[in-house]
C-alpha cells in the first residue's frame, strides 16, 4: 500500500493527561515507564502507537474499558492535541492545521458517533440530526430533507419534533449515528455506537452498516468490546492494552497468531471456526490436486459440513476467481472446528 | 485527631487559649493599648479610601463613565416607568392596563407550570391593582426589568471570562466571596457618590447586587456541559463562536436560568431596600408606614411584597426547570401556538374591558380595598392578649440577656478576643487558619470601630444562638416523617425568598422599636436556614447506617443522638454559616429601627455619603462574615472527611 493511500497514519503517537501538558514532550523524549508517569502525576492513556488505516478499511478497535480506545480516536480527529508523535490524515499532519483548516476537514471528511451520544439537548431529534449541515451553511430546507433522510436510513421516522430526553438510549444512539452520516463523512469514527442497542436491532444496524461500508467508499474506525460485532464487521482488529496496541491484524491471525499473551488471553474464549477462513488454513500444494476445491473465503464453521463428510485427508481450497490456494489438512481442520486447541 | 501532624496544632491551640484567658482574667492589671487599641494604632481606613474614591471620581474621570451608564440607565428606566405606570416619557403609551399585565402573568404561570402557578402569579396581581398599589408596585417591577436583564448580561459576560480565563476566575472568585458578604448598605454609599439618589441609582446598585450570583452560575453551567456534547459540536465543524452560542450556552440553560432566578430574588431584596436612598415604590411605603407604626397598612404592602417574590421566584424557577417536548404529530400550526394565541386574545380583551370600565385600566386610590383596618383591629386584640407576655419577654431578654450580655463583650481586652481566635482558627485549621482569623479581624481592631463591631458580635451571636434553640429541635422534628420535612423544607424555601425587609413587620408588630425587636427579627430570619440543614442533614443519613443501628437495638433517642445527629453535622454546619450571614445581614438592615451596632453607623454614613466609612463599616462585617464562614466550612470539610473515611 503506497503513502498516498493510507488515509489516516499514526506515528508513534502518544497521549499523556497530566498536570502540566506543556511539559509533555520534555518528559516523553525520555520514553519513560508506565511507573515513572505515574509518579509524574500522568496517565497515558494512549502510548507508542503507530497504525496506518488505508482507504476503504473497516479497523475495529478492542480493548477492555479505560484501555485508551476513546482516547486514541479522539487523537486521530484532534478532538484531542497529541502529546508527541504524529498523526497524518490524507497525507496531512493534522497537528499542523490552523482552526480553520480543521474546521474545514472536519466539516467536509469526517463524523463521528459518540459513546454517551453527545445529542445538544435543547434541538429537537431533527434538527440534531441538521446540525453539522447547518455548520456548513447549507440552506434550511436542503439540510430539513437530508435530515429526514437519514432518520429514515436508522428507522426513526416518526420521532422528528422530539427531545433528546424522551427517547430511550437505543433512540438516542441512532440519531448520533444519523447526525454523523447526514455529511456523508469520508472518514468515520464510531464509538461504541451500537452498545445501547437491544441485540434485535444491533443486528439490524450492523446489517445496515455492512452495506453502507460495501457501497460508500468510507474509511471506518470502530470500537467495541463485543468480539461477534468485531468478527462480523472487521477488516483488521487492534487490540489495546493500557494504552499501547498489542496487535493489529486481520481476524484470523488475531485468532491464529496471537502476538502477545494478553492478545492470546483475550482471544482464548473465541469459537475460533467463526473466524478463521479455510485460506488461512490452506498451505501450498507441491504437486497436482483433483476433486472439488473449496472456497477460501469460507470461514470453517460454515464448511464444517463438508469438510467433515470429505474423504480425502487434503481438500484442495480455491480462490473465488477458481485459482488453487492449496490444500487443508482435514485432521487439522476438524481439530478447530471440534473446538481442540493444537 | 491522631498522629503527630494533628497533635501539634491542637498544642499550639491550647497555649494560645491559655494566654487569652490569662489576658482576659487580668483585664484590670492590663495596660489601656490592651484593652482598647491605641489611637496610634488605628488606621486611618476611611480617609484613605475617600482619597482613592476622589481620584478616581475626579482625576481619573469615571464618573463621567459612571454619569453616561447612569444616563442609559434612566433612557430605560423611563421607558418601563411609561409602560407600567405611566410615566409622561417616551414612549407615551403607558400604563398597559392592569388586567392585561396580570392576564399575561398569569399565562406565563400557566404556560410554564399549569393552573396553579397561574393562580399564583395573575392572583398576585389582581391583589396589587384592587388594593390600590399597583404604582407602588409598578415602580419598583419597572426598576427590577431595567436591572434583571442588565445584571444577567453582565453576570454572563464575566462569568464566560471566568470560564474561559482561569486566571481571571482566580482573581474573580475573593471579589464574588467579598461581594457576597458584604451588607447591602455598603453598597448604596458609593453607587449614591457616583449617580446620585433616586430611582436611577436604585437600580444600579441593584444591578451590582444581583450580579455575583449570575457570574457563579454562568461557570458552573458551562463547565457541567458534558464534554462529548462538546465534541459533537466540534466533530460537526463548529467554529469557537459557534460552539459557544449554540452548543456550550444552549446546553448550560438550567443552570444559566437557576442564576436569571437568583438575580430576580436578590434584585427584589435590594430594590425594596433602596429606598433608603430614595427609589421610590413598595420599599419606600413600607419604610414610611413603619415608621409611622401604621401596622395594617404596612401589613398590606408586607403580603404584597411576599406575594410578588413568591410568584416571581416560582415562576422563574419553573422556567429553569422547564423542558422543551415535542407538539404531538400532526398538530397543525394553529395547535402548537395554541398558548400565544390565547395570550394574544386576552390581552385584546383586556384592552377592550380597560377602555370600556376604566376600573380596569388603574384602579384609583378611591376605588380601592383595604383590610388595614381589620388586621389594625385584629393586631390590637390580639396585642392585647400577648402584650403582658412579649413586655415580659422583652424586660426579660433586656435586662437579663442583653444588657449583661452587652456589658461582657465590650468588658473584654481586644488582644485577648484575637488570642481566642486565633486559637479556634489553630484549633481547626491549623496555623494558616488561625492567620486567616487574625487577617480578618485585626483590621477590624485597627478601624477604630471595636466597641460596634463587637455590639454587632452580641446582637448576632444571641439570635443565633436562639436560633438554633428554635430551628434545631423543629428540624429534628420535621425530619422525622417524610411529608412533615416536605412540607417544612417547601415553608423554608418560600420563606427564604421573601426579601429580608419583610421580616421587619411582624416583630415590630409585637416587639415595637427596640433591642428586642432587632434580636426578633433576625432570629427568625437565620432560623430558616437552620431548620432546612437540620431537616437535610437528617434525611441524608444513609438508611443501611440508620438500619444497622437499629439491629444492634438502639433506642429513638440513641439513634438520634449517636448517629443521625453526628452524621448530620457536617451539613448543620453549612446551615449555621448561612445563619450567621444572613443574621449579620438582617442586623445590618434592622439598624432603622435602633441599634448602637455597625448598622447604626453604616446608616449615618450612607446619609452623610461618607464612602470610605461606609465602606470600612461594610468591610467590618463582610469580614466577620468571612471568618466564621472559614472557620465552620473548615471544620465542616474535615469532619466529613473523616466521616467518609
Ligand atoms: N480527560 C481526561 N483526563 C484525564 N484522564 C483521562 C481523560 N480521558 C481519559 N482519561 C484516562 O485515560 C484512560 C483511557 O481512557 P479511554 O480512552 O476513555 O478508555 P476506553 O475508551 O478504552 O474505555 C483511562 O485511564 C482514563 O481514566
Ligand atoms: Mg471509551
Amino acid at each position: 500500500m503506497t503513502q498516498r493511500d493510507a488515509v489516516i497514519d499514526c506515528r508513534n503517537v502518544w497521549k499523556v493527561f497530566g498536570p502540566r501538558p506543556d511539559q509533555m514532550p520534555a518528559l516523553l523524549a525520555r520514553n519513560p515507564s508506565a511507573e515513572e508517569l505515574r509518579a509524574a502525576g500522568c496517565v497515558a492513556a494512549v502510548r507508542d502507537v503507530s497504525l496506518t488505516i488505508p482507504r476503504g478499511e473497516m479497523l475495529v478497535v478492542m480493548g477492555l474499558s479505560g484501555s485508551g480506545k476513546s482516547t486514541l480516536v479522539r487523537c486521530m480527529s484532534r478532538l484531542l492535541d497529541i502529546s508527541a508523535g504524529q498523526v497524518a490524515v490524507e497525507g496531512q499532519d493534522i497537528g499542523t492545521l490552523t482552526e480553520t483548516q480543521l474546521i474545514e476537514l472536519r466539516r467536509r471528511r469526517m463524523g463521528m458517533v459518540f459513546q454517551s451520544f453527545g445529542l445538544l439537548p435543547h434541538r429537537n431529534v431533527l434538527e440534531n440530526v441538521a446540525f453539522p449541515l447547518e455548520m456548513r451553511g447549507q440552506p434550511r430546507a436542503a439540510r430539513i430533507a437530508r435530515a429526514r433522510e437519514m432518520l429514515e436510513l436508522v428507522g426513526l421516522t416518526g420521532r422528528e419534533a422530539h427531545f433528546p430526553r424522551e427517547l430511550s438510549g437505543g433512540q438516542q444512539q441512532r440519531v448520533g449515528i444519523a447526525r454523523s452520516l447526514a455529511i456523508e463523512p469520508a472518514i468515520w469514527f464510531l464509538d461504541e455506537p451500537f452498545s445501547a442497542l437491544d441485540p434485535l436491532i444491533r443486528r439490524e444496524m450492523q446489517d445496515e452498516f455492512l452495506r453502507l461500508k460495501g457501497t460508500l467508499d468510507k474509511t471506518i474506525v470502530f470500537i467495541t468490546h463485543d468480539f461477534d460485532e468485531a468478527l462480523r464487521l472487521a477488516d483488521r482488529i487492534a487490540i489495546m492494552k493500557d494504552g499501547a496496541v498489542e496487535q493489529c491484524d486481520t481476524p484470523d491471525r488475531i485468532v491464529m497468531a496471537p502476538a502477545t499473551p494478553y492478545v492470546a488471553k483475550f482471544t482464548a474464549q473465541i469459537d475460533r471456526a467463526r473466524v478463521v477462513r479455510l485460506a488461512a488454513l490452506a498451505v501450498p500444494a507441491a504437486g497436482g490436486v483433483h476433486g472439488a476445491a473449496l472456497p477460501g473465503e469460507a470461514v470453517l464453521h460454515d464448511m464444517a459440513r463438508a469438510i467433515l463428510a470429505d474423504p480425502r485427508p487434503q481438500i484442495p481450497v480455491a480462490a473465488a476467481d477458481g485459482s488453487l490456494l492449496g490444500l487443508l489438512d482435514r485432521q487439522a481442520a476438524t481439530d478447530l472446528i471440534l473446538g481442540d486447541r493444537p | 485527631m491522631s498522629g503527630a501532624r494533628a497533635a501539634r496544632p491542637a498544642h499550639a491551640a491550647w497555649i494560645l487559649a491559655g494566654l487569652a484567658l490569662v489576658l482576659v482574667l487580668a483585664k484590670p492589671l492590663l495596660p489601656a493599648g490592651l484593652v482598647r487599641p491605641p489611637d496610634w494604632l488605628v488606621l486611618p481606613f476611611a480617609g484613605w479610601i475617600n482619597a482613592v474614591f476622589d481620584f478616581l471620581r475626579d482625576d481619573l474621570g469615571l464618573i463621567h463613565v459612571t454619569r453616561a451608564f447612569a444616563g442609559a440607565v434612566e433612557a430605560a428606566l423611563d421607558t418601563t416607568a411609561n409602560l407600567l405606570y405611566g410615566r409622561s416619557r417616551w414612549p407615551h403609551l403607558g400604563p398597559i392596563p392592569w388586567v392585561v399585565v396580570a392576564a399575561t402573568m398569569a399565562m406565563a404561570g400557566y404556560a410554564l407550570r399549569g393552573w396553579r402557578l397561574a393562580a399564583l402569579t395573575g392572583g398576585t396581581f389582581v391583589w396589587i391593582a384592587v388594593m390600590g398599589q399597583w404604582k407602588w408596585a409598578m415602580e419598583t417591577l419597572s426598576v427590577i426589568a431595567v436591572a434583571t436583564p442588565v445584571a444577567v448580561a453582565l453576570g454572563l459576560a464575566l462569568g464566560i471570562m471566568g470560564w474561559r480565563w482561569p486566571r481571571f476566575e482566580r482573581l474573580l472568585n475573593p471579589v464574588l466571596n467579598l461581594a457576597q458578604s458584604l451588607p447591602h448598605f455598603a453598597y448604596m454609599i458609593p453607587v449614591v457618590v457616583f449617580v446620585g439618589v433616586g430611582p436611577k441609582s436604585g437600580a444600579i446598585v441593584t444591578i451590582i447586587f444581583s450580579v455575583p450570583p449570575m457570574i457563579r452560575m454562568t461557570m458552573l453551567g458551562l463547565r457541567r456541559v458534558a464534554p462529548e456534547i462538546i465534541e459533537a459540536g466540534q466533530m460537526a465543524g463548529a467554529n469557537r463562536w459557534q460552539v459557544m452560542t449554540r452548543v456550550r450556552l444552549p446546553a448550560a440553560r438550567t443552570e444559566i436560568l437557576i442564576g436569571v432566578n437568583q438575580v430576580i430574588m436578590q434584585s427584589l431584596a435590594m430594590v425594596v431596600l433602596a429606598s433608603f436612598i430614595g427609589m421610590p415604590g413598595l420599599g419606600q411605603k413600607l419604610l414610611q408606614l413603619l415608621q409611622a407604626l401604621k401596622i395594617g397598612l404596612s401589613f398590606e404592602i408586607g403580603i404584597t411584597i411576599v406575594l410578588l417574590a413568591v410568584a416571581l421566584d416560582r415562576l422563574s424557577k419553573a422556567w429553569a426547570l422547564h423542558q422543551p417536548a415535542h407538539a404531538e404529530a400532526g398538530a397543525g400550526r394553529i395547535a402548537r401556538h395554541r398558548l400565544l394565541l390565547v395570550w394574544l386574545g386576552l390581552v385584546l380583551a383586556g384592552f377592550l374591558l380597560a377602555r370600556a370600565v376604566p376600573y380596569f385600566h388603574v384602579v384609583e386610590r378611591s376605588q380601592a380595598l383595604s383590610i388595614a383596618g381589620p388586621i389594625d383591629a385584629v393586631m390590637d386584640m390580639l396585642l392585647g392578649v400577648v402584650r403582658p407576655l412579649t413586655d415580659g419577654l422583652r424586660w426579660f431578654l433586656i435586662t437579663r440577656v442583653l444588657i449583661p450580655l452587652r456589658d461582657a463583650i465590650l468588658w473584654l481586652p481586644f488582644v485577648g478576643v484575637l488570642l481566642a481566635l486565633a486559637a479556634l482558627g489553630w484549633r481547626i485549621g491549623g496555623a494558616r487558619s488561625a492567620l486567616v482569623c487574625l487577617g480578618f479581624i485585626l483590621p477590624i481592631a485597627l478601624s477604630g470601630w471595636w466597641d460596634r463591631a463587637m455590639i454587632t458580635v452580641y446582637t448576632v451571636g444571641t439570635a443565633v444562638a436562639l436560633a438554633l434553640l428554635i430551628g434545631l429541635p423543629l428540624g429534628i422534628w420535621a425530619a422525622g416523617r417524610e411529608t412533615r420535612a416536605k412540607a417544612v423544607l417547601l415553608a423554608c424555601d418560600t420563606f427564604q425568598t421573601f426579601p429580608s425587609f419583610i421580616y421587619l413587620i411582624p416583630v415590630v408588630m409585637l416587639f415595637g422599636v427596640n433591642d428586642v425587636a432587632v434580636v426578633a427579627a433576625v432570629v427568625v430570619f437565620a432560623a430558616v436556614p437552620l431548620v432546612r440543614y437540620t431537616v437535610e442533614g437528617l434525611r441524608n443519613v444513609p438508611p443501611e447506617t440508620v438500619e444497622a443501628a437499629e439491629m444492634s437495638g438502639a433506642t429513638r433517642r440513641q439513634l438520634l443522638w449517636s448517629v443521625r445527629l453526628p452524621l448530620a453535622l457536617p451539613t448543620l454546619m453549612v446551615g449555621l454559616n448561612q445563619s450567621v450571614m444572613f443574621a449579620l445581614f438582617m442586623v445590618i438592615i434592622a439598624a432603622f429601627i435602633g441599634t448602637q451596632d455597625l448598622g447604626q453607623e453604616m446608616q449615618r454614613a450612607l446619609s452623610a455619603t461618607d464612602v470610605g466609612k461606609g465602606l470600612v463599616l461594610g468591610l467590618a462585617v463582610a469580614f466577620m462574615g468571612l471568618m466564621v464562614d472559614h472557620l465552620l466550612m473548615r471544620w465542616s470539610a474535615a469532619r466529613r472527611a473523616v466521616l467518609q473515611g
